[in-house]
């Protein structure tokens, strides 16, 4: 497998200003912070993480939506990093974004089929019948009727507002795709319509996916590979049986635990790991490993040193020092 | 387009409550006709409208609904009351009918309150979108912007037009200058909350150069807070225009406007009060009437707003 998109030292600091006129301080706000992965071509990884952890920004960064502070991103070979607008132009055709809010991703004031042809005329496709046929068949094949094409979007419900901002980010044919927290704002009955979808595009296509997400049940149904976030570090990666059946850093147990099963003969078996206390500030984010001021197996190292990513099984990539020290 | 052959996604299993869906929720409405079509059920704003139509309509056909010259003087004929001699208003100190006068008046003062519209609705804009939309520029044009408001605006105003001297031409640069920076910040406002909008997002994802995203995504979207803005600006020019020229620094007389008009009968406020009253009146109606109507504006294109309703 080759990776399609390859990031190292990927960091994304917000400067947050605080303080008067005078005495002025400038905090780095750490949203992602020095991460390192790839994506196969093909896959699907699942990104997770509570909210506030840096998951969209990692997301955003990948597509240059927003511009890393450090870092390398390397797509299908290439180093996208320092590329200017014009220089990007051809990789963005082959790297979109689906958005969380059904409500907000799309401009009110522009009908469907305007919508949809947007990044066609953008990339010099003229408004023809060639490109209302395209427009017609991205609708179809997000399973909207094409008489979609002449409505605005206050009249879709938000699972079909969604199909729109699936077809705007599919029109070009992009290899490479962002599903950030695409189905959050649904309803259950509909995210997995969505879902579902996707996977078929997929299929279809031949995508890959970046599918970022809080809801591990949803990740779990559509991911090859899990990543799980920490305060703007990835602190555990692994093919999603791996992740699911032996999670390895306390995090991802403590996550994995939270999950709600349905099953009540099945519930409380296995161990299960609790946290407490709130994420910490990622203004301040504590020394050491990031997780050490709610980990339950805390050790004096944790509270000095950043655990490094370390492979602990092939393709099983865990940060914590309970992997490489004996246990306490 | 290259790339396999298009086959739609399962579209008969999980998509079988849609097409119903789409049916239910199908409202063939582009959202103008909507805003228009609440704007009608607003009663204020119906009420400012009329009011606003009465001077619009006396403004532009006031060489058809009078026949008396506002500015020759005719000394015989002075200070009738309303009524007498068929002077529908009464006439000046100088005999004029000061029907026409405020007519010729309310030509005027429409004539500045559009100017002013206009050329703050392309400066602010401007102006506006730039220090929004490119957050380097933001704070130069900014400190300049809030420099100019610290000014009281009728007083930066009486400033500019002592310096470049009274006529209309002057008091629409003065009024204009000084409340583009007003507009401005306003656009700026929008600006800045759309142009983080998730589509604005996409537009960039998909390669989207400043100019279209400005000119598709950020300024349509933009429009309805200012359209209130310019409906509340076109009272403020008006009133500000008359308070100009009630100064001496307006349209010189003869030319009627409604400042000077009334500056003059201030004179004659026992003898003669409807020389006063009467352009004071027109004034009131016009801004009143434009006030309800930006109030109705407002009410309905405001979303900050309408959840209060």
């Amino acid at each position: 497998m080759n990776p399609l998109i390859e990031f190292s030292g990927l960091s994304k600091h917000f400067p947050v200003r605080s303080g008067g006129l005078f005495r002025r301080t400038v905090t780095p706000l750490r949203a992602v912070d020095d991460v390192s992965l790839s994506i196969n071509s093909g896959e699907t990884l699942g990104l997770v993480g509570e909210s506030g952890c840096g998951k969209s920004t990692l997301g955003r960064l990948l597509i240059r939506l927003m511009e890393p502070t450090g870092g390398s991103i390397r797509f299908d070979g290439q180093e996208i990093t320092g590329l200017n607008a014009k220089a990007m132009r051809p990789h963005r055709k082959a790297m979109q974004i689906v958005f969380q809010d059904p409500y907000g991703a799309l401009n009110p004031r522009m009908m469907v089929e305007d919508i949809v042809m947007e990044p066609l005329l953008i990339h010099g496709a003229k408004p023809d019948a060639d490109s209302r046929r395209l427009v017609g068949e991205m609708l179809k094949l997000v399973g909207l009727p094409t008489r979609a094409r002449d409505r605005f979007p206050h009249e879709f419900s938000g699972g079909q507002r969604q199909r729109v901002g699936i077809a705007r980010a599919l029109v070009l044919r992009p290899r490479f795709v962002v599903c950030d927290e695409p189905v959050s704002a649904l309803d259950v009955s509909v995210q997995a319509q969505i879902v579902n979808l996707l996977q078929d595009l997929q299929r279809e296509l031949g995508l890959t996916y970046l599918f970022i997400a809080h809801d591990l049940s949803v990740v779990k149904h559509i991911s090859d590979r899990v990543a799980v976030m920490y305060l703007g570090k990835v602190v555990e990666v692994a093919y999603k049986r791996a992740i699911y059946a032996s999670p390895q850093h306390p995090y991802t147990q403590a996550l994995i635990g939270a999950v709600p099963v349905l099953n009540p003969r099945v519930r409380g078996r296995g161990k299960r790991q609790r946290i407490s206390g709130d994420i910490p500030s990622a203004l301040n984010p504590p020394s050491g490993c990031r997780f050490h001021t709610r980990c339950p197996h805390v050790m004096p190292i944790c509270r000095e040193t950043l655990p490094p990513l370390l492979e602990t099984a092939p393709g099983h990539g865990v940060a914590c020092h309970l992997m490489t020290q004996t246990r306490a | 387009m290259n790339g396999p052959e298009l086959v739609p996604a399962r579209p008969a299993a999980d998509d079988a409550p849609l097409e119903e869906e789409f049916e239910v929720a199908a409202k063939r409405q582009a959202p103008w006709r909507m805003t228009v079509r609440r704007l009608f059920r607003h009663r204020l704003f119906l009420m400012g409208l009329c009011l606003c139509s009465i001077i619009l309509l006396a403004g532009v056909f006031a060489q058809l609904i009078t026949t008396a010259d506002p500015v020759r003087l005719a000394m015989r004929w002075r200070f009738r009351a309303p009524g007498v001699d068929g002077f529908v208003f009464g006439t000046d100190n100088f005999g004029r009918s000061l029907w026409a006068r405020v007519v010729f008046g309310a030509q005027l003062s429409l004539y500045i309150g559009f100017s002013v519209v206009l050329l703050n609705a392309v400066f602010g804009t401007l102006i506006g979108a730039a220090a929004g939309y490119f957050r380097k520029l933001d704070n130069a044009l900014m400190r300049v912007n809030d420099a100019m408001m610290a000014f009281p605006a009728i007083l930066l105003a009486i400033a500019i037009t002592a310096v470049l001297g009274a006529s209309t031409f002057n008091a629409i640069l003065a009024l204009s200058i000084v409340y583009i920076p007003r507009t401005a910040r306003i656009v700026r406002a929008s600006v800045i909350v759309l142009r983080e909008m998730e589509y604005v997002q996409a537009a960039v994802a998909a390669g989207a150069g400043h100019w279209r995203i400005l000119r598709r995504h950020i300024l349509p979207n933009a429009m309805a807070p200012l359209i209130v803005q310019l409906s509340f600006l076109f009272a403020y020019a008006v009133l500000s225009e008359a308070t100009l020229s009630f100064l001496g620094l307006g349209a010189v007389p003869p030319t009627p406007t409604w400042g000077n008009i009334m500056a003059e009968g201030r004179q004659y406020l026992v003898e003669a009060p409807w020389i006063i009253t009467i352009p004071g009146i027109a004034l009131m109606i016009t801004v009143m009437g434009l006030n309800l109507l930006g109030d109705g504006l407002r009410d309905v294109l405001d979303p900050r707003l309408r959840i209060q309703q």
